[in-house]
């Protein structure tokens, strides 16, 4: 048999990129089970950091069960009763391309040593790339307990540093409203102060702005609901009308 | 080139000559310090231990299977695609092997990220590949493989425990310089930020060459 002839190579490249690819196939298929699994824990696992809970991958599963009480998926501001997709299965990157009353937006509500907490997931853009995060807010509604970021390929040292420490610490405290009107979260460089501003990165600034849109386009259509939601709780003395409400 | 394997006496399969196959790349033919092969990546995740460990395992099991793939198909190759046959059967066992870090070690995989996609064009495996398996038994490129790889990923975990070390005071990500040194709680001691930076390791990396050199100095060229 001559290796080198013309149908010769042509038969061997055919068998081989058939089999390489049944081959492929067959390792990503029995694989995506597990890294579906490791995608999901990771999600948790970023959830109950925005709260201030850290958990190792493994225990986010069993951690996200106990600390999280309801899952919502809000549309124009009200929740939606019985949602297509299930709140945690809601992709993000969809979701923001919508309008913002036509979106379907998860909402998470936590609760931690007896007070409640709203977790809100946002997405925005970065300079190179989607960056994301997750914002937990107290149970008045407006007061940022926490927040986390990521980035998929912000600059090392300078866009990447909004998941570091140095920049989520500033928000613990910020308001998100002032006399139950939206007044969101703006990103200074260097003049930061308030209740509704925080320091930007330096040499990130383009990054720096994607988060400060990123928080005002997703977290907006949340804060009216948070208020109102908020409004019902509250009232010692529930007459009917609000217990039915709340149930 | 396949004649001439073929009329090769039996030998035992860990003679003098094949533990050298495995034992020379790890020092005098070494293909990062010696070859200055494979830099890239060996610059890239060295600045902890943990993925250099992950990284050079992964390279190892590519260059070890690449190699004993590609010579048992040696005959059957094609001489005018074999460029891309090397090409295929490296990039499916890349793509395994990302795919299983996925699955296994989600934490080293995302910190490895693209490196990993990045063996494909790792020099080492084309390399040995070329200049090996297609000429050699598949137990020999076997082993060719392994010593190959197990060369990379020494020089990375050398490198990598300098800089880990030095540059954020652990080893594995344990604290093994203790706390009371540092600065910030009153003692003399701080870390090296720049040994997290990619410039350090090119230095480490030469370093590590200049030590070689100067203890095996028929390693000196001309």
């Amino acid at each position: 048999m001559n290796v080198n002839s013309n149908s010769y190579t042509y038969l061997f490249s055919v068998v081989m990129v058939v089999l390489v690819a049944v081959m492929l196939s067959v390792a990503a298929l029995s694989l995506k089970p597990a890294q579906d699994a490791n995608i999901e824990l990771e999600k948790k696992q970023e959830i109950l950091k925005s709260l201030g809970i850290d958990v190792t991958r493994e225990e986010a599963g069993i951690a996200f069960d106990e600390y999280i009480k309801e899952q919502l998926v809000l549309k124009g501001g009200q929740p939606i009763a019985n949602p297509e997709v299930p709140a945690f299965a809601i992709n993000m990157a969809d979701a923001v391309s919508k309008p913002s009353d036509e979106r379907e937006v998860p909402l998470f509500i936590a609760e931690r040593d007896g007070s409640t907490f709203y977790i809100i997931p946002v997405r925005g853009k970065g300079l190179w790339g989607p960056i994301w995060g997750y914002v937990s807010i107290s149970s008045d509604g407006y007061t940022v307990t926490g927040a986390t970021f990521g980035h998929k390929g912000e600059t090392p040292g300078l866009g990447a540093e909004i998941s570091t420490p140095v920049f989520t610490d500033q928000f613990p405290g910020k308001k998100l409203a002032v006399d139950g009107q939206f007044q969101g979260i703006a990103v200074r460089k260097g003049d930061a102060s308030g209740d509704h501003q925080v320091d930007g990165i330096s040499g990130g600034t383009i990054t720096s702005v994607g988060v400060e849109n990123m928080l005002n386009d997703c977290l907006k259509p949340y804060v009216s609901y948070l208020l109102s939601r908020n409004a019902v709780e509250v009232p010692a003395p529930a007459t009917n009308d609000t217990l039915i409400s709340v149930l | 080139m396949s004649q001439v394997t073929k009329s090769e006496p039996k030998e035992a399969p860990f003679s003098k000559k094949n533990v050298k196959l495995v034992s020379d790349p790890l020092n005098g033919s070494n293909p990062v310090t010696v070859q200055v092969l494979g830099i890239c990546s060996a610059l890239a995740i060295t600045v902890k231990l943990e993925p250099a460990i992950v990284m050079g395992f992964s390279v190892l099991v590519v260059t070890a299977f690449s190699n004993l793939i590609t010579s048992l198909m040696r005959n059957l190759i094609p001489n005018r695609i074999r460029i891309i046959v090397q090409l295929v059967v490296v990039a499916a066992l890349v793509i395994v092997v990302d795919q299983i870090l996925k699955a296994y070690v989600y934490d080293v995989s995302k910190q490895l990220s693209v490196f990993v996609g990045l063996i494909i064009t790792n020099c080492i495996l084309m390399g040995r590949i070329e200049a090996f398996a297609l000429a050699n038994t598949p137990w020999k490129s076997f082993l060719d493989g392994i010593g190959n790889g197990a060369g990379y990923a020494a020089v990375l975990i050398i490198v990598a425990f300098i800089r880990e070390l030095l540059g954020s005071g652990q080893l594995y990500g344990f604290q093994v310089i203790p706390e009371s040194w540092y600065l910030h709680n009153g003692g003399w001691y701080s870390n090296n930020g720049m040994m997290l930076l990619p410039p350090m390791a090119l230095i480490v990396l030469a370093v590590l060459i200049w030590v070689q050199r100067a203890k095996f100095r028929q390693l000196i060229e001309d």
